[in-house]
């Protein structure tokens, strides 16, 4: 390893010497503005760092190339508000907020190196410190009946998709004697017709674990109970980093390996996509839970990029990259008004929790609004653009069926989203709403992250560029 | 520069006003007459300085703006002004004025809010006429649905909740078929030339096999035709009328309406002149089926929005029938009802709302003998119902007459069916003005009159409706020009 090689991995090393001096500093004494800070000083390196970083091949197990190096920024600058939102979350509580920034930030470590692996070692290495950390954040309220419930069934269901994983992996193995991703691509490109009998069942299990992560139709049932059970920032921190590293290696997998090119592999991701699309928006609408609501959306989310995913080549590739960043910050943007919303003993997951906000908050309950309306796909926002962006490369490739089921299930989709924009403006009720705590630091996550959305829903060049940039360093 | 300012000036103003209302209400309703006003000047300016200049006719465009928006996909931000779009920019903004007026006095919650979605939406409406890229078109296009949301939504009311989201659930299916219509086109005009742009006129002589033509320009009709709305797909228009305030039902009514139409005259018929003589007579019986069933179902309407509404479905009815008969004189009779029904439909609404302001109903059984309390309301309200049943001397009646004249030439008996249309009118005209204003007056109702600001609003829409009905001619010579650049069928 040279100081080339090092110097590549300073996003790595950031995150990973800060999680440690969390550690070491909540060992001489407790204290939770201190742990922030650090964490935050962490991430916040970490990103900076992206920018000058040497673009090079680390070993066979880490690429760190332009297009990692987007997804360290994306998934820092994503951790980086998870933090700036646990602060306010955590400070009231009667419980040791320390190690939930160690294990933030080793979570956050896991998902940089999903989104660097090229091989299937660091692959599973990657995936394994983020599940385990998120198992513990979870369940972080430990004396709570719903996040212990929520982490227990994160834990078997991981567990057991992570051997379903490993099994796929060997398989693969066996059959062509290699796991690095680019080598699996040299070979399938000089045997263009391979035996497939150990191949494809490799390839389905290796689906099923990427599918399970991803909360993709029919490996999904985790999803609602664990974005409701989790706390809040959390649950932000599942939605968008975990399954943004995940999708960033499945992206990276299908370029590099090209192993998406056999008929039936296409054909399982084309079930998988409208599935996905399909049930997650209809699921949602039976639920009357916020956070539930949220949880079925982000599975039609995850249909909708795999749709992008299909399409493959440059277009899909930076549809599938552009949708991400937008799904990150629209996302992060409702978690973070539930987050803000919350009380001390529950988090405001009811939709009674919402009635009238625009009577009594009319700024957040625009900004919940715009992050709705963009999660809709509705102009100025830059979840417009990503559906934009996607049904673009659909129609390029003259996936007419799929980009029609797309635009049904988005308007199925628009049903529930309207409904909590609709409890929003409603007369208040004499409920008793909980007394939210004070945030202060999530107000900026909120005020930052309503500017990015519209700012890219109206002006997306310049991330269009960067994206581009990361994308030719792909394929 | 203008066309940027026109968007601009609205977009500012509805910030402002928003701002302002914190302040005194009083002054977020002066920023917002203001903002209109302002741009209705710009618009006259622009008027006179190309239509009585007469270089009409000699370019195809007045003026435009032109700036590289998203290079990455070839999108522009391009506003251009040509006759048509001139003609429904003044309408939207004479529109607009009345709707800021009449929400004058009425007690509104969020004030600020209010103002800044009712001149966002007039924005939107602008972003439409005047967009020459498809982007910025649809973009556009389904902008206006926010503001029109939260109009429905937040201010409407009993079943605006349900109003709300069956109006945006129409229109935002239909909008996104278009989307896939345009991204159709746009990857075909890039398959046949390499480039990609989203331009109109680039886009206008894409190569298209018959059978993808038919396909694309379905998509675009789709959203027109939700949007007109055209018969099966009105539903939405009744129950949106019905709970929306006055102001919101002018917009509604007037203006939403006539997006439908300019898309249809702008886009169908010049990009795809082979599918849209394919599809003519599909959509000329779908047209006199809307005429007819628009007006039966306005017949039978209890409810005064809802009548409104329905009546409103029927005229449009005649719209889209001139559109697609392929005559050019039916086609300036489209654009005239376009443009005379805005006015008529929205001053029917400003009437139906004076009169649920003072009698706090929309049941016309309720109503009845309100000649007696209230003969000014009465008297307008008797105008505007004679106008949009078509009376010889006012606009509607030349639109529909020219509609009639050019279909008669090649459907005659679409033009029978659809005249019968224009005879059920006066039947459902009339009862609206028999059961509210004549006949004894039972409750009994004591009313105050129109107030100067009521009659001073309605009394230029009467205005204007004379000089349409009088005077057309300004109206056909700025259309003409645009109408220079539109394909040979229609000349």
């Amino acid at each position: 390893m040279t100081a080339s090689d090092v110097l590549a991995l300073l996003p790595l090393l950031l995150i990973a010497g800060s999680s440690v001096a969390v550690l070491i500093a909540a060992a001489v004494g407790r204290n939770h503005a201190v742990a922030f800070g650090l964490s935050l000083a962490g991430l916040a390196a970490s990103f900076c760092s992206v920018f000058f970083v040497p673009a090079t091949q680390v070993t066979a197990l880490l690429d760190i190339d332009g297009y990692a190096l987007f997804f360290f920024g994306l998934i820092s600058a994503a951790s980086f508000a998870v933090a700036l939102l646990a602060y306010g979350y955590l400070r009231n509580r009667d419980i040791d907020k320390e190690e939930f920034y160690v294990l933030l930030l080793v979570a956050t470590l896991g998902a940089m190196i999903l989104a660097a692996s090229s091989h299937f070692a660091s692959f599973f290495l990657g995936l394994e410190v983020l599940s385990i950390a998120l198992y513990a954040l979870i369940a972080y309220f430990g004396d709570r009946p719903l996040p212990v419930e929520a982490g227990i069934k994160y834990l078997v269901l991981a567990a057991s998709s992570a051997a379903f994983l490993l099994f796929g992996i060997a398989l693969i193995y066996a059959d062509l004697g290699t796991m690095d991703f680019a080598r699996i691509e040299h070979i399938l490109a000089a045997n263009p017709n391979p035996n497939l009998t150990l191949l494809l069942p490799g390839v389905a299990l290796v689906v099923t674990g990427i599918g399970f992560k991803l909360a993709l139709v029919p490996f999904h049932m985790w999803t609602p109970d664990v974005y409701q059970g989790a706390p809040a920032p959390v649950t932000a921190f599942v939605a968008t980093v975990s399954k943004g590293g995940m999708f960033a290696l499945l992206l990276r997998y299908f370029a590099q390996s090209g192993i998406n090119r056999f008929a039936p592999a296409l054909l399982v991701f084309t079930i998988i996509a409208i599935a996905s699309m399909l049930a997650g928006n209809l699921l949602a609408l039976l639920q009357s839970n916020v956070k539930r609501i949220l949880a079925y959306s982000s599975i039609a989310h995850m249909g909708y990029l795999m749709v992008a995913l299909e399409v493959g080549g440059a277009i899909g590739a930076s549809a599938v990259v552009f949708y991400l960043v937008a799904y990150f910050i629209m996302t992060l943007g409702a978690f973070a008004v539930v987050t803000v919303l919350s009380a001390e003993h529950r988090d405001a997951d009811q939709m009674e929790d919402y009635r009238g906000l625009f009577w009594r908050r009319p700024v957040l309950a625009l900004i919940f609004t715009a992050m709705l309306l963009s999660l809709a796909g509705i102009p100025m926002t830059a979840g417009f653009l990503g559906k934009f962006y996607i049904i673009a490369a659909g129609a390029a490739a003259g996936s007419w069926a799929l980009i029609l089921i797309l635009v049904i299930a988005s308007t199925i989709g628009l049903f529930y989203y309207l409904r909590i924009v609709v409890i929003l403006y409603q007369q208040p009720g004499d409920a008793n709403q909980p007394l939210p705590l004070r945030m202060p630091a999530a107000g900026l996550v909120l005020a930052a992250l309503t500017v990015i959305l519209v700012w890219l829903g109206v002006y997306p060049s310049s991330m269009l560029q960067a994206i581009h940039t990361a994308i030719g360093s792909l394929l | 520069m203008i066309l940027l300012w026109l968007i601009v000036v609205l977009v500012g103003g509805g910030l402002l006003a928003w701002l302002a209302a914190r302040v005194h209400p009083l002054l977020c309703r002066w920023i917002s007459l203001a903002a209109v006003l302002v741009d209705l000047a710009l618009a006259f300016i622009e008027a006179f300085r190309h239509v009585s200049s007469g270089n009409a006719g000699m370019n195809t465009w007045f003026e435009q703006v032109d700036w590289s928006w998203i290079p990455q996909f070839g999108i522009h931000f391009h506003l251009a002004l040509d006759g048509l779009s001139l003609l429904l920019v003044l309408l939207t903004l004479v529109l607009g004025v009345v709707s800021v007026v009449i929400s004058w006095s009425a007690n509104i919650k969020a004030l600020g809010f209010y103002h800044l979605n009712l001149l966002w939406i007039l924005a939107g409406i602008l972003g439409v006429f005047l967009s020459l890229d498809l982007f910025l078109f649809y973009f556009s296009w389904e902008l206006m649905l926010i503001p029109m949301y939260f109009l429905i939504a937040i201010w409407g009311g009993e079943r605006r909740t349900y109003a709300a989201v069956k109006f945006f659930l129409f229109t935002q299916l239909s909008g996104l078929l278009m989307l896939i219509a345009i991204l159709a086109l746009y990857f075909a005009h890039y398959h046949a030339t390499g480039v990609y742009t989203f331009q109109y006129t680039a886009l206008l002589g894409t190569p298209l096999s018959p059978h993808m033509a038919m396909w694309i320009m379905l998509g675009f009709f789709i959203a027109f035709a939700v949007k007109l709305p055209m018969f099966p797909f009105h539903t939405w228009l009744p129950d949106a009328c019905a709970e929306a305030s006055t102001a919101t039902n002018v917009i509604l009514a007037g203006l939403l309406a006539t997006t439908a139409g300019y898309g249809m005259i702008r886009f169908l018929f010049p990009m795809f002149p082979g599918a849209f003589r394919t599809f003519a007579p599909v959509a000329m019986t779908l047209a006199v089926l809307t005429i007819l069933y628009g007006a039966i179902l306005a017949f039978s309407q209890t409810n005064l929005m809802r009548l409104l509404a329905y009546a409103s479905i029927s005229h449009l009815g005649f719209v889209l029938l001139g559109i697609f008969s392929g005559s050019a004189i039916a086609l300036q009779g489209a654009v005239m009802t376009l443009i005379a029904h805005g006015i008529s439909t929205g001053a029917l609404f400003v009437v139906a709302g004076s009169i649920e302001d003072r009698t706090h109903t929309r049941e016309i059984g309720v109503m009845g003998g309100l000649w007696d309390t209230a003969p000014r309301l009465s008297g307008a309200g008797l105008f505007f119902a004679l106008a949009s049943l078509g009376l010889p001397g006012l606009g509607d009646f030349v639109g529909e007459f020219l509609i009639l004249l050019g279909t008669y030439r090649s459907h005659i008996a679409m033009t029978v069916v659809a005249a019968c249309g224009v005879l059920a009118a006066t039947f459902y005209a009339l009862r609206f003005v028999q059961l509210a204003f004549q006949g004894p007056n039972l409750r009994p109702w004591r009313l105050p009159d129109l107030a100067l600001r009521e009659g001073l609003t309605l009394g230029a829409m009467m205005v204007v409706l004379l000089w349409l009905g009088l005077y057309p001619q300004p109206v056909f010579h700025t259309f003409a020009q645009a109408a220079n650049h539109l394909p040979a069928l229609w000349r």
